[in-house]
């Protein structure tokens, strides 16, 4: 890779150990995706749940602060959602040895300059990139969203390379930081447009399949609306857990896909055309028991809108069974203020937040608290959980909450 | 002796028994990290250790997390030995980087039908080669 004169000072140490280290971690993967330098980013957004770090990542983090008095992230960088919920972890049953592993990473992370934002929507709602915007974010589904909805750039930068990210400033110039990697790739047709936020999760799920793997750009024509940010959120959500998917264009809808043409798309045969029965299709996998031990609504976390339609529908209700809502410390002190957390927990439910629910020692949760068969309506959160050992079900928000008052869905 | 070319490689020289499926990997989505084997039921090795084996899969599949498992997993010595991919994805390469894992990826065959399930490889990332031993 080519680098600058500030970078080579960041390589040979004059900047401190811990960037020494982290540019030395993105020469090494720069170089094996063939990036010819180094692009500027504007922001960092780190992956560092204390499930995927284990003590060994926590050490880690501790290392740099602790050995490097110069380690300090050189632009805004933020978090994403953590292992607990501090305010709900007996509701969680999260053990004590949980909780003391999460606040170590918490203070290491502070040391560092990183903004504890906890969030998995920051495009939601703490600063959307702009068109053209060269960022270092992690969480699959913000990658997603920004490539595609705002038209800003970056690749899956996991955590210890959106941590190099924030204490360089600079990421490698490779994938979806160049013009050619963002050409549509698989070009399809939809023949039917979702109706609720499972099936747009479904249909963006169905996508990744189809595209298959990370450098597999579709271009979608044919829906007969413009989906809305919670729309598209649980679309690109699920179409990048599905097939490691990280950007999508929808012709007349995204910023870069005005015309078909402007993708490339054009030049594509019509690979796949997607009704309403493949998407009814794949959401019968995730429907094999009615029965339910739980209600998770989480995966993205949810927008202070989607608290709002669940207060409307706990309204007068009261569960047999848990019904968790996860969703962003930016928002749970709005949805406070609006009356939508009480309506919620009157029902019986519990709002949390600044969490995600499969980042937060899913297995362990299972294990404490009985709970096997999940009812959601994320689709990206049914592919995941299989692994945990649960029994994901999909449904629609409304079958859901029908689910935690009734212990069945309908 | 067959020998395949990489692409892409990273990492050291590594010898090892070969686990092969034609299906992808994510280390959260598919693995129980604890017991040291994939635990997703439609995973086509599922209750297969992957411990101390060369895994040749598909392609990368799913969330980030895998760039600070696998450290962690290497950390607690239940870790694969090497991974090798038709693609790969950055999380992927990101990870075998941090955690010091040998990867290659990117065959002109398709790998998983070209290495046979069990079969002993080796690894040369300076060379990017795959070869098959026995």
């Amino acid at each position: 890779m080519k680098l600058n004169d500030l970078e080579r000072a960041m390589q040979a140490g004059e900047l401190g150990p811990a960037v020494k280290a982290a540019i030395g971690h993105q020469v090494q993967v720069g170089e094996f995706f063939a990036a010819a330098d180094f692009v500027p980013v504007t922001q960092a957004h780190v992956m560092a749940d204390t499930e995927s770090l284990g003590v060994a990542g926590v050490q880690w983090i501790e290392s740099l602060g602790r050995d490097d008095p110069r380690a300090r992230v050189r632009v805004p960088t933020i978090m994403d959602p953590r292992g607990t919920d501090f305010a709900k972890a007996s509701v969680l049953k999260h053990p004590g040895w949980i909780l003391d592993l999460e606040r170590r990473a918490i203070a290491a992370f502070r040391r560092l300059g990183i903004m504890m934002t906890d969030t998995c929507i920051n495009y939601q709602t703490i600063q959307a990139p702009a068109r053209g915007e060269s960022v270092a974010f992690g969480d699959t589904g913000v990658v997603i969203y920004c490539n595609s909805v705002c038209g800003a750039r970056s690749n899956f930068e996991g955590g210890p390379s959106a941590l190099a990210a924030g204490l360089t400033g600079r990421t490698p110039r490779y994938g979806f930081h160049l013009d050619a990697q963002r050409r549509a790739t698989l070009r399809l047709r939809a023949d039917w447009t979702p109706v609720t936020l499972n099936d747009w999760g479904a249909l963006g799920g169905l996508i990744g399949r189809l595209a298959g793997h990370y450098w597999a750009v579709p271009v979608v024509e044919g829906l007969d609306r413009v989906p809305g940010s919670d729309e598209l959120k649980h679309f690109g959500a699920a179409m990048a857990s599905f097939g490691s998917s990280a950007m999508f264009h929808l012709v007349g809808v995204t910023p870069e896909a005005a015309r078909l043409a402007d993708t490339g798309g054009d030049a594509l045969p019509v690979a796949h055309r997607i009704g309403e029965r493949e998407v009814r299709a794949l959401q019968a996998q995730y429907a094999g028991e009615k029965e339910i031990d739980v209600v998770v609504f989480s995966a993205p976390q949810l927008s202070l809108y989607e608290l709002r339609d669940l207060a409307a529908l706990c309204d007068g209700r009261r569960f047999v069974k848990p019904l968790l809502a996860v969703t962003s410390p930016q928002v749970k002190p709005d949805a406070d203020r609006f009356g939508f957390t009480q309506r919620i927990e009157d029902a019986g439910g519990h709002v949390l937040a600044g969490m995600c629910f499969y980042q937060s020692y899913a297995r362990e949760i299972a294990e404490a608290n009985g709970w096997k068969r999940l009812a959601t309506n994320s689709t990206k959160m049914v592919n995941i959980l299989g692994g945990y050992g649960y029994v994901p079900l999909l449904a629609t928000m409304e079958q859901c909450v029908e689910a935690a008052a009734t212990g069945r869905l309908p | 002796m067959k020998t395949l070319v990489a692409r892409q490689a990273m990492g050291r020289a590594v010898r090892g028994e070969a686990l092969v499926a034609r299906d992808g990997f994510s280390a959260r989505y598919d693995l129980d990290r604890i017991a040291g084997t994939f635990s997703r039921p439609a995973h086509k090795l599922a209750g297969q250790s992957y411990v101390g084996r060369i895994l040749v899969l598909d392609t990368a599949k799913g969330g980030v997390a895998s760039a600070w498992m696998l450290r962690e997993m290497a950390a607690r010595g239940i870790v694969p030995l090497a991974l090798v991919f038709n693609s790969v994805n950055p999380i992927i390469a990101q990870g075998a980087a941090f955690g010091d894992i040998t990867l290659l990826a990117g065959f002109e065959c398709d790998v998983t039908g070209a290495v046979p399930h069990g079969a002993t490889v080796a690894l040369d990332p300076a060379a990017r080669a795959l070869r098959v031993l026995a």
